[in-house]
């Protein structure tokens, strides 16, 4: 921290803030009101939620559109110092571990439902009367294919599908890391290449996944409705997908800005920003694909 | 000295710790209850324990201060030292209350294990809670698992005592924690107000009691100081708890539902009613005897038709017991809870199998009352439905319209 | 651009400066306070007398819950990001918070958040639906299939109030770890930007789990999940692991800060300097460790296996260690100083002895045995309003008497905050001693009407809540006076006699920007 080698770049006034602000009010509400109008939660048809949530949506591309813009045109400027772009670094660092606290939060209901809820329904610990008394056909067994209320369906197993997708991630990971190198050595067509690659590996685990959903809900009668097992699956899986999508669009914005000669071996932050991204995506998949798929 | 005063005194007077209030206003609780079973007297020790050792901390660590704040003040000429620092002192500090708390939690360690332990009890009982009264169900005793008893308990203390307006009370209504004695005359509230069932549930002393506990629908908690005894009602899941009440402390314990469970928490109240074991044995004989011929009666009745007015009678009695708490005795509902009178539903006369399978099933929120009442009064409560309130549909519900679904 | 600033609507919606973004997260966070409390009030009013008098039950539960989350999420949480915002980085040297666009839109979520919370409870009193009313805990399945429609949008205002949070808490940590002045090393920086750091990191390690909490809320009420639902294979107890695997640690969220607050006051007006600087660092970084480990502290009555329980009965006591160290250090500190009591330095002292008083009775609670008597009575409401009211919010209002002048340039109004203090203690004390006797006599929270055997005491705890809320009025023309009037003596930088620190080097009131060039610390 000794050295400053030029003044911390402090932002005039920005619109984009309040808009984002404003942007996300309009989303919730939207999706607040969408959730109701579309599972007969309350009696108020009508489908203004919808509308609300979309242009929540729209504002919100809006704003990161601008954001971005204006963040880019500072960094073309040469207005990000050293110190700057630690700041960017460390905050995007410490987003990764709030993302990885929300995963935590599902792994930790999997954890809990599979290792101590789900035996105690079968009457293991002091549970006996659990099961003897409320739940007495229930069996305690992990993937939960028969629920205490007996719904029935039946679990994922890692193959064929999931380990395609374990497969595709981690090249899609070495490509990326490929690429990283390529900017750092200025070698343009070698990330060029090598970025498109991991991209279009990632869309395809995209499609992979959403063919897997498909099928888990028409032959294995695998629902978000189907007791703990689904329950955990979806939820686990799901935000790992939308993570996916996330990560793969950031991908895509920066395949576009290499296109436009943003970078350059020194300053590449938002690149590396989005490398990060890619590689906890990728570390959550391999440890869900462990702990949802194959134990 | 009038009535006023010494109630004006009296909780000022109970904030002077201990020797100086107690022996004067021993009616006025303001510690733990020691209770009744080992237990709750176990419980009782250790918290004595706790809070004689967090007040002499406590005590401790403010005459330090108070002693600094008088002496070592600027506007007495006192200089400040510039000392700090002091690895040997920040361990001292350290290590003693490390050592009081392993001094505190052995004790506590002890009373949990035993807390836990529902081995060789005499009789089970599995307690369930829902929306808002307590459901008791006799299982096992003396190794006698034939008990065919269950029943529901909940509150008794009228509607109106409750629902009064500010002065009804009198405007300082104090001295009532006075209520040892006869019913406060300031207000229109009996003694044991809010703590009152029409069913307690009734244990033997001297003998071991298991109680399974679960609910219904959400989260409530079985708790009666005097035992020692608080246990989540988790629905879906059975929680075992145990007491046993020392022979020779026969008599009425009263406690409340502990866990918020909608608007109705409250007004949950537990009253357990501990007698000498062959008094609970006749109890036990005479009760179940009850329920057998009520049974009897409710399967004969099925087929029975009845009049208009004898349903409208038995109607308004159990809607106001069973449906009042949501639907309120006007039948407005309020809130999420919807409104009866003038709905669609109890005033169509072609919605009224849909009634009944409402009333059946539960919807939403609402449980469902097929099992929790017997056919008559179904009947009656939907008969009372759709003609109390204006409602005149003139319509008749018998027992048998309300066995199946329509 | 020495002081020059935009002026008018523009210059708070699209601001990009430390100090207007604190200021608007501190009026924020008194609008709430009031809000709460007002909200308090009804609870008061309701329970004064036995015998419902004033709100239906259920609207009661709607009182309660909004009041404890309005609290906790919009007074306490934003006061302490507003202080943040404003001092960190005077008091490291820093230029601005690191990611100033950023932590506009930290700030701009929260009037949108609480917009919706509040909403609902104008709804409700209109006539709608009711408004969240199943406890500032929100257990299922109460909430989930037994909660009202507005739940929903009780859980994307939570969504919002995380997002905020976890924005803010970055921005703090990249401030702290990248913007320091040349020579601030770690062990350099006051106190109150320590326990900071350290509050940041629990909050974007907790804040995350909650919005997951909330999201299979959401779930298992319109997606058919099971996760709070045994039919299913799930559990309602998961629900409250998951809850207070981030509600434990949030609330020392809520106390550290304060705990750096009146680290930096105690020394200034004993004018002697903080006993035992570096141990006071470890214990609030162990308090930030064990605070993870303790979580179950909350459901001794749910039924734990009892190795969980006796588990996590020792974490939770272990926690009075490094607590004790620090109250401990206090007195350290003022002994043998040459003290005067300005107002900051009474409320300091005062949250000393009352912290100290709710933390002896959280010691009690984490017994289990004895939870299991106390647990969901009095004697718990009496716990965290100790360690609440007169714990974080005294140490917010010592920090703002504190600053303030710096900030404004002119001295507030002594007399009048001097009645404030006299009043606020005493009356919070009729407030909230007396629950403690109700609790252990057995009466439960969250119930709008009670049993004749409380009624005494009730009523004290009434008119002490009364009396607390009036005095807040005298905060009220406090602030009014000193930060809308202007009125007061004018103060140099200095302001306070034995004041040490960068924020005391610069000019009062502090220029619109500062540090543009870093001091140089040695
Ligand atoms: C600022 C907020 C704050 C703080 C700092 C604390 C601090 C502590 N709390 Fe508290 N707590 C709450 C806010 C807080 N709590 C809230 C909001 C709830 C209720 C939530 C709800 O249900 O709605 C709650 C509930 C709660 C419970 C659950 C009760 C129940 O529902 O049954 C327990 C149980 O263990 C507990 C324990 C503790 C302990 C051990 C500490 C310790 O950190 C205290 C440590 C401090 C000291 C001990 C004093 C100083 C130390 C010394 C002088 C040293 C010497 C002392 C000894 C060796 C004894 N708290
Ligand atoms: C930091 C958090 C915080 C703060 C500051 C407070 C402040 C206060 N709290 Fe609260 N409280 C909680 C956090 C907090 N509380 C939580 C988490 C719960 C649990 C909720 C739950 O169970 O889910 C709770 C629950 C709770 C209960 C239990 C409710 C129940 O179980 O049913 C009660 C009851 O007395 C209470 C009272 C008060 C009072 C009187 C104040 C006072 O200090 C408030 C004083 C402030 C004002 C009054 C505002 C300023 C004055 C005016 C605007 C002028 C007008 C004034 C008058 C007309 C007199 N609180
Ligand atoms: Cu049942 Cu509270
Ligand atoms: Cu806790």
């Amino acid at each position: 921290m000794s050295e400053h080698p030029n003044k911390y770049y402090i932002p005039e006034q920005s619109k984009w803030p309040i808009i984002a602000a404003i942007g996300l009010f309009v989303t919730v509400i939207g999706a607040a009101n969408f959730i109701q109008q579309s599972t007969d939660f309350v009696k108020n048809e009508g489908s203004l939620g919808l509308y609300l949530l979309i242009a929540g949506f729209l504002i919100l591309v809006y704003m990161m559109i601008g954001w971005f813009r204006d963040t880019i045109k500072e960094s073309l400027a040469g207005l990000n110092s050293k110190q700057m772009d630690t700041s960017y670094r460390m905050g995007m660092m410490w987003f990764i571990f709030s993302e990885v606290m929300f995963f935590g939060a599902f792994f930790g209901a999997l954890f809990y439902t599979r290792l101590l809820t789900v035996p105690w329904l079968g009457g293991a610990g002091s549970n006996a009367m659990t099961h003897e008394v409320l739940w007495p056909t229930f069996q305690a067994m992990w993937p939960l294919v028969k629920t205490p209320d007996g719904t029935t369906l039946q679990a994922m197993g890692p193959w064929p599908l999931p380990f395609l997708n374990t497969a595709l991630l981690i090249t899609s990971g070495i490509f990326l890391s490929i690429a990283h190198h390529g900017i750092k050595t200025n070698a343009r067509r070698t990330v060029v290449i090598n970025l498109g690659i991991s991209i279009v590996l990632g869309f395809t685990f995209l499609c992979v996944q959403a063919y897997e959903y498909y099928h888990a809900y028409h032959a294995l009668g695998l629902t978000l409705h189907a007791g703990i097992y689904g329950s955990t699956f979806f939820l686990l899986t799901g935000f790992h997908g939308l993570h996916v999508t996330i990560g793969a669009t950031l991908l895509l914005i920066m395949w576009c800005r290499i296109l436009k000669g943003h970078f350059n071996p020194d300053n590449h932050f938002a690149f590396e920003a989005a490398a990060w991204y890619w590689h906890f995506v990728d570390v959550v998949w391999i440890f869900l694909f462990f702990v949802v798929y194959w134990l | 000295m009038d009535r006023i005063t010494t109630t004006w005194l009296r909780p000022l007077l109970a904030v002077v710790p201990g020797i100086l209030s107690r022996p004067l206003f021993a009616e006025l609780q303001y510690d733990l209850t020691p209770g009744v079973t080992q237990i709750s007297q176990d419980v009782f020790h250790l918290h004595r324990l706790m809070l004689y050792t967090c007040t002499a901390i406590g005590a401790g660590v403010f005459i330090f201060m108070l002693y600094a704040v008088l002496k070592h003040r600027k506007s007495k000429g006192h200089k400040a030292a510039q000392f700090h620092e002091s690895t040997l002192i920040e361990l001292t500090w350290t290590i003693i209350p490390f050592v009081i708390l392993i001094l505190m939690a052995i004790p506590a360690t002890r009373v949990l294990k035993n807390m836990v332990d529902t081995r060789e009890s005499a009789l089970t009982i599995k307690v369930t809670g829902r929306q808002w009264k307590w459901h008791y169900e006799y299982l096992i005793y003396e190794n006698d698992n034939s008990l065919k008893l269950s029943f529901e308990s909940q509150l008794s203390t009228p509607r109106e005592a409750y629902e009064t307006p500010l002065r009804a009370s009198g405007l300082f209504p104090l001295g009532l924690a006075n209520y040892s004695g006869e019913a406060p005359k300031a207000t229109n509230k009996d003694v044991n107000y809010l703590l009152e069932v029409d069913k307690p549930v009734v244990i033997p002393t001297g003998k071991k009691i298991r109680f399974l506990i679960t609910a219904d629908d959400v989260i409530h908690s079985w708790y009666v100081p005097e035992f020692g005894v608080k246990r989540d009602a988790i629905p879906g899941f059975i929680n075992e708890i145990w007491t046993l009440v020392p022979e020779g402390k026969e008599g009425i314990y009263r406690g409340q539902c502990t866990e918020l469970c909608g608007k109705g928490h409250g007004f949950m109240p537990i009253v357990v009613d501990a007698r000498r074991p062959a008094d609970f044995e006749q109890w036990l004989a005479d009760s179940q005897e009850a329920q057998r011929i009520a049974a009897e009666e409710a399967a004969n009745s099925v087929d029975a038709t009845f009049a208009m007015e004898t349903l409208l009678e038995e109607g308004e009695q159990a809607y106001l017991t069973t449906c009042a708490v949501c639907h309120q005795p006007n039948g407005q509902g309020g809130g999420a809870i919807p409104a009866l009178a003038q709905a669609d539903i109890a005033t169509q006369p072609e919605r009224i199998g849909e009634h009944i399978n409402v009333v059946r099933n539960g919807r939403n929120a609402m449980p469902a009352f097929k099992d929790l009442l017997p056919p008559k009064t179904l009947a009656a409560i939907i008969t009372y439905e759709r003609n109390a309130w204006g409602n005149n549909t003139g319509q008749l519900v018998q027992p048998k319209d309300v066995v199946h679904d329509q | 651009m020495s002081d020059h600033h935009p002026t008018g609507f523009s210059r708070w919606l699209f601001t990009t400066n430390h100090k207007d973004i604190g200021t608007m997260y501190l009026v924020l966070s008194f609008t709430l306070f009031l809000i709460g409390g007002l909200m308090a009030m009804v609870i008061r009013a309701e329970l004064m007398y036995p015998g419902l008098q004033l709100v239906a039950p259920d609207f009661f539960n709607q009182m309660t819950t909004v009041h404890g989350l309005v609290m906790v999420f919009g007074a306490v949480m934003p006061a302490f990001v507003g202080l943040a915002n404003w001092l960190i980085p005077l008091m490291i040297g820093a230029p601005d918070m690191a990611l100033p666009r950023l932590n506009n839109w930290s700030f701009w979520i929260l009037p949108f958040a609480f917009t919706i919370l509040i909403s609902s409870v104008i709804a409700s009193m209109l006539g709608g639906g009711p408004a969240p009313n199943f406890g500032w805990t929100f257990y299922a399945p109460l909430s989930s299939k037994y909660g009202p429609a507005s739940t929903d949008f009780f859980i994307f205002s939570v969504h919002l109030m995380g997002i905020s949070s976890i924005m803010g808490a970055i921005n703090v940590i990249v401030t702290i770890l990248n913007l320091r002045a040349p020579g601030m090393t770690l062990m350099k920086m006051p106190l109150f930007v320590w326990t900071w750091l350290i509050t940041a990191f629990l909050l974007i390690a907790v804040m995350p789990v909650l919005a997951g909490t909330v999201t299979m809320l959401l779930t298992d009420r319109h997606f058919g999940t099971s996760f709070f639902d045994a039919a299913g294979g799930g559990d309602p107890v998961l629900f409250q692991h998951v809850f207070w695997f981030f509600g434990h640690p949030e609330v020392y969220i809520m106390i550290l800060p304060s705990f750096g607050i009146i680290s930096a006051i105690l020394p200034t007006f004993a004018r002697k300097p903080l006993f035992g600087y570096a141990s006071m660092v470890y214990a609030t970084a162990s308090i930030a460790l064990l605070s993870f480990l303790v979580w179950a502290h909350h459901m001794f009555t749910v039924g734990l296996p009892l190795a969980g329980s006796l588990f996590f009965m020792y974490m939770t006591m272990l926690i009075a260690v490094p607590t004790g160290v620090k109250v401990f250090n206090w007195i350290a500190t003022i002994w043998q100083g040459s003290m005067t009591f300005e107002v900051p330095m009474l409320f300091a002292l005062a949250f000393v002895v009352l912290f100290t008083i709710g933390g002896l009775s959280g010691l009690m609670l984490a017994i289990t045995p004895a939870d299991q008597q106390y647990h969901d009575t009095y004697f718990v409401v009496a716990h965290f309003h100790y360690v609440l009211v007169t714990g974080a919010v005294f140490g917010i209002m010592a920090g703002v008497y504190y600053w303030l002048p710096k900030w404004t340039g002119v001295m507030f109004d002594i007399t009048l905050a001097k009645w404030h203090f006299w009043c606020s203690v005493v009356f919070v004390n009729l407030l909230f001693f007396p629950m403690h006797f109700i609790g252990l006599a057995g009466m439960p929270r969250r119930i709008p009407d009670y049993g004749l055997q409380f009624a005494d005491f009730n009523f004290w705890i009434s008119i002490g809540g009364f009396g607390f809320g009036l005095s807040q009025l005298l905060l009220v023309a406090v602030l009014w006076k000193a930060c809308v009037q202007r009125k007061g003596k004018k103060v140099d930088h200095q302001v306070w006699e034995g004041a040490e620190g960068l924020e005391w080097t610069l000019p009062s009131p502090t220029p619109y920007h500062t540090f543009s060039t870093p001091p140089t610390v040695h």
